[in-house]
Formats: structure tokens, C-alpha cells, sequence
């Protein structure tokens, strides 16, 4: 995988390829993966995307913990939205793959489980909407690898590394990144729809109530895909950021890292550690970490026992 | 190194890449240097495992991985009724293995056909997990290439042989590593290679005298 934007873009140039080829040709290159493989097993796990979404979709079963499950048939009930069907199935993609996630039902880790609904939701919705080819999907897939590639790299796509901003965050710049390349975008737009959609992301803390990849990841996935196509659109339009996207992208590695470990997926702090959100760990049984929430959790030598989730 | 696929990937099962998909792969190896799925399996869970795993699915998966599924298997959900099923018994509990320890390390000791195999390793994130002692003796086994464990006399010599037997299959080897118990006696062996691992090289060490046992774990993503 490629260690900068930059470098990726100006390698791509070089060599005449699109921005998907360069990474199919880095992957090649690291694992000995033929670039017909690659694109055969992109297709599988678009595959499992897909599936994800009809099982979330199909099922009011609730997890175990009735946080989550059946939110997402409850958007599409409603017989209106906002913006139009497209944005009602948006949301509603992404949330059903964090619902099945939670029962623990198949799903693509892209870039990781807590963010698992931002890619397909958005890569689904607008391949209806826009009436994309497979190819041009698996480009998108490529793309969207590349830019997390760069992210994990330089900053972070683990909560535990970087709070939310490094999972639902990245997410949404390779999602964003993958829709303004299928659309057409130059180069120079996919790199600016990268940089406006993690500016915008900034600082998002990993809070998960119960330390479970539950409340808030299904719907910050669902918001963090609205993020995406903001970002898009805007970078379609050739609205332009400032900050280089490598620059924006260590802000968020710098960020993470300063991040207090509360914050960073231990359940100890933010949403969690709220008295409701104590209560629903004890109902979830979990009274260690319940313990730990009320010493006023807080101690930095409590949360690294707990790591990462 | 990340690939594509780990940005892409793992396909797995909910709800944790680190203490769902991970904890699979932690029983998996197990199983496999094990030979097989156990008769019996205890296991021992620290930190961020014990605390957070019940929600997680942690011992399902730990379990599942035992009797040889993988981080995608839906089987998953249902394998501890399974592995009862199958007559295996298991138990968990939970255990303090000291401040250095990874949040997410668990130690899983089992027991197959009269040998008794002991490993602790960490989900070090995304699912991807770090071996970090088989049978007492420290490895560094991450699965990410396809593996040979050995364990032979510590006689002059045998690091050659086993070179030499694999470059005859032409196997090229990425790593190696050895760590024995004390001078002369016992020593375990780790062999990242490029490549599947045939059958004949297991054989061909199998058959040297000064070979006790060994396995091959395929690459697990």
C-alpha cells in the first residue's frame, strides 16, 4: 500500500495508470496477486456487502442488549424523506450492516467491524442511484483501499489507535474518495473529497456503550456516509481545501494519538461512561468494567488494562 | 505490512474484528498445532477479553476457532453447543497475566490425542493476532504466512537440514526463529514461508530422528 496520497497520485501519473490500477498494481507487487484476482475477490466481498444489507434489512431481531436491530426497517417504514429515497436507503444500509454485526452475522471489516456500514452504504446506493457498473464498483473498492492504506499508514483506523474519527472516519474518505473517482473526479478531486470529509471528522471520540460495537457505531455509520457524499459532491463541484489531504490526514493521526485513552474504544468516558450508559453495561453484564466506569474510570493505568475492543 | 485486503477485510463474523475475528484465529492456530480439535480445552482469559468478551462473542469464537472454523464461519454463533456436540469439553476463567500483557490475550491450553499443547497469544487489532508462546517457550507467530512449528533436540545442525530439506522443495523461507528451553535440550522452531507448504517438507522433517513433532498452520487471511 502507498504511504502518502502524493506519492500514490504522482506513481499513478508517471505511469499513466488511473488511481484503482495503481493500487492493484502495489497489491500485486506486496502479495503476488494476480490484478484479475484481485478484482474477482473485490467482487466477493462486494458479495458479502450486499448480503449484509438484505439480512439487516429482513429481520426486526433485536441484539441482545435492544440496542440496535430493526432501526434500520424503521427508516424505510416511514413512507417519506427528507431528501428523497435515495438518502432514507442510505441510512438505512448503513445501520443494517452494524445490526447484523451485533448479532453477529457476516460482514466486511472495511476498514474495520465498527465501521463496517459507511462503504457499502454508500457504494450500493449511489451504484442504484447512478447506475454503476460492477467494474466500475470494484474500481471504487480499489480506490477506497488505497486511501485506507494511506490512513493506517500515516494515522490510524483503529479506534483503540485514533477514537472514532480513525474508523467511521476513514471509512468515509475511502467511501468518499471511491464516489468521486466513479464519477468521474480528477485526481485532484478525489484527493480533495479525502481532506474535506476528514476535516470534517476531526476529533470524533470511540465511546461504545458497554464496549460494545453497538450505540453510537450504527448510527455514526449512518452519519459518517451523509459525510461522504457531502464531501463528494462538494470536491465534484471542485470546491477546493486549503490543507494538502496528507497534511489533514497526520492532523488526525496527531489527534488520535493525543486522544485520552477514555476516549479510544475502553467504554471508560463519553457516551459510555454516562450513568445510562453505566447502567446498560450492568444489564449487559459486565460489572468489572462497570467498576471501573464508577472509580471515576478514569485512571489512564484502568483503561490500558482494558485496550482496545 | 497492511494489504488491501486488511483495509478491505477480513469478511468475518461479528461483532469485534479484535475480539471476535482475533479470538477465532488465536483457537484456530491452537487446533491446528494441536493437529486437530481437542478432546478437552481450557481457557484463560486477561484484560479487555475478560472484561468486554461476553458481549463480544469472545468465547464463542475462542471455541469455534478450536474446532477449526474460521473468522467467517457463521458456525460461529452456535459453536459452543457444537463443540458439546462433538464431546468437547471446555471451560473458561478469568486470569491476570501482569501489567505487559495485551489487553487482548487469552492463554488456551488443550488436550489431543495424550499431548497436551499450551498457547498464549494477543488480538493485536483488525483481527490480526500475534502467537506469542507455544508450550511455555516465547514465538512470534502472526499467521500472516503460512507457518511450520517444530520442535526438535537442540543437536548442531538441524537448522541446516531444515534449510536444506526446503530448499530441495523449493521452498523459500521469510523468517525463522528458534527458542529452546535450555542448552542441548529441547528447541521450538517457527518457519514463515512464501507460499503454501507442501506435504513432502512436513514429511521429510518428520522422518529425522531428531525431529519431535511439528506442524503446518495455512496463512489465515
Amino acid at each position: 500500500m502507498y504511504r502518502s496520497i502524493a506519492e500514490w497520485f504522482e506513481l499513478a501519473a508517471e505511469r499513466g495508470d488511473t488511481l484503482a490500477e495503481a493500487v492493484a498494481r502495489r497489491e500485486t507487487r506486496d502479495s503476488g496477486m494476480e490484478p484479475a484476482e484481485i478484482r474477482e475477490r473485490i467482487l466477493a466481498t462486494l458479495d458479502v456487502m450486499r448480503k449484509a444489507i438484505d439480512e439487516g434489512l429482513s429481520s426486526d431481531e433485536e441484539s441482545p442488549t435492544r440496542m440496535t436491530g430493526g432501526r434500520a426497517r424503521r427508516l424505510l417504514a416511514r413512507d417519506q424523506s427528507l431528501l428523497g429515497s435515495g438518502f432514507r436507503e442510505l441510512l438505512a444500509r448503513a445501520i443494517a450492516t452494524l445490526e447484523v454485526n451485533a448479532r453477529m452475522g457476516l460482514i466486511v471489516a472495511a476498514p474495520t467491524a465498527g465501521a463496517a456500514g459507511v462503504l457499502p452504504s454508500v457504494l450500493l446506493t449511489m451504484a442504484e442511484l447512478r447506475g454503476w457498473s460492477d467494474d466500475q464498483l470494484v474500481d471504487g473498492m480499489l480506490v477506497a483501499g488505497g486511501v485506507g492504506g494511506v490512513i493506517a499508514h500515516r494515522a490510524s483506523i483503529a479506534g483503540a489507535g485514533g477514537g472514532c474519527q480513525a474508523e467511521t472516519g476513514s471509512a468515509a474518505a475511502m467511501a468518499a474518495a471511491a464516489v468521486t473517482f466513479i464519477e468521474g473526479g480528477t485526481p485532484e478531486q478525489v484527493g480533495q473529497a479525502i481532506a474535506l470529509t476528514v476535516q470534517g471528522m476531526l476529533g470524533l471520540i470511540c465511546d461504545p456503550v458497554a464496549g460494545l460495537v453497538e450505540i453510537p457505531c450504527a448510527y455514526r455509520n449512518a452519519t459518517a456516509a451523509v459525510h461522504a457524499l457531502a464531501a463528494a459532491e462538494m470536491a465534484l463541484a471542485g470546491l477546493d481545501f486549503p490543507i494538502p489531504v496528507d497534511e489533514v490526514i497526520d492532523v488526525m493521526g496527531e489527534v488520535g494519538r493525543k486522544m485520552d485513552v477514555r476516549y479510544r474504544e475502553t467504554a471508560l468516558g463519553g457516551l459510555a461512561a454516562t450513568p445510562t450508559g453505566q447502567r446498560i453495561a450492568e444489564r449487559a453484564g459486565m460489572p468489572e468494567l462497570v467498576e471501573l466506569q464508577r472509580r471515576g474510570g478514569a485512571k489512564g493505568e484502568d483503561a490500558a488494562r482494558l485496550g482496545p475492543s | 505490512m497492511t494489504n488491501l485486503f486488511d483495509i478491505l477485510g477480513p469478511t468475518m463474523v461479528g461483532p469485534s474484528s479484535s475480539h471476535t475475528a482475533g479470538a477465532c484465529r488465536l483457537g484456530f492456530v491452537t487446533q491446528a498445532l494441536a493437529g486437530g480439535p481437542p478432546e478437552r480445552a481450557e481457557i484463560e482469559l486477561h484484560g479487555s477479553f475478560a472484561m468486554t468478551g461476553e458481549g463480544h462473542g469472545t468465547k464463542r469464537a475462542i471455541v469455534g476457532g478450536l474446532l477449526g472454523m474460521r473468522p467467517d464461519d457463521a458456525g460461529l454463533r452456535d459453536s459452543l453447543a457444537r463443540a458439546r456436540q462433538a464431546g468437547v469439553e471446555f471451560s473458561f476463567r478469568t486470569t491476570d497475566l501482569g501489567e505487559g500483557a495485551h489487553p487482548n490475550t487469552a492463554r488456551i491450553r488443550v488436550w489431543r490425542g495424550g499431548r497436551e499443547t499450551c498457547l498464549r497469544g494477543a488480538s493485536i487489532g483488525g483481527g490480526r493476532i500475534r502467537v506469542e508462546e507455544v508450550d511455555g517457550m516465547g514465538v512470534s507467530l502472526t499467521g500472516t504466512l503460512p507457518t511450520l512449528v517444530l520442535v526438535a533436540d537442540d543437536v548442531p545442525g538441524t537448522i541446516a537440514e531444515i534449510s536444506g530439506l526446503l530448499a530441495r522443495r523449493e521452498v523459500n523461507v521469510a523468517a525463522m526463529r528458534v527458542d529452546r528451553t535450555g542448552r542441548g535440550e529441547r528447541a521450538l522452531m517457527t518457519v514463515e514461508i512464501d507460499g503454501p507448504i507442501p506435504d513432502e517438507v512436513v514429511r521429510d522433517i518428520e522422518a529425522k530422528p531428531w525431529a519431535h513433532w511439528i506442524r503446518a498452520i495455512a496463512r489465515l487471511a
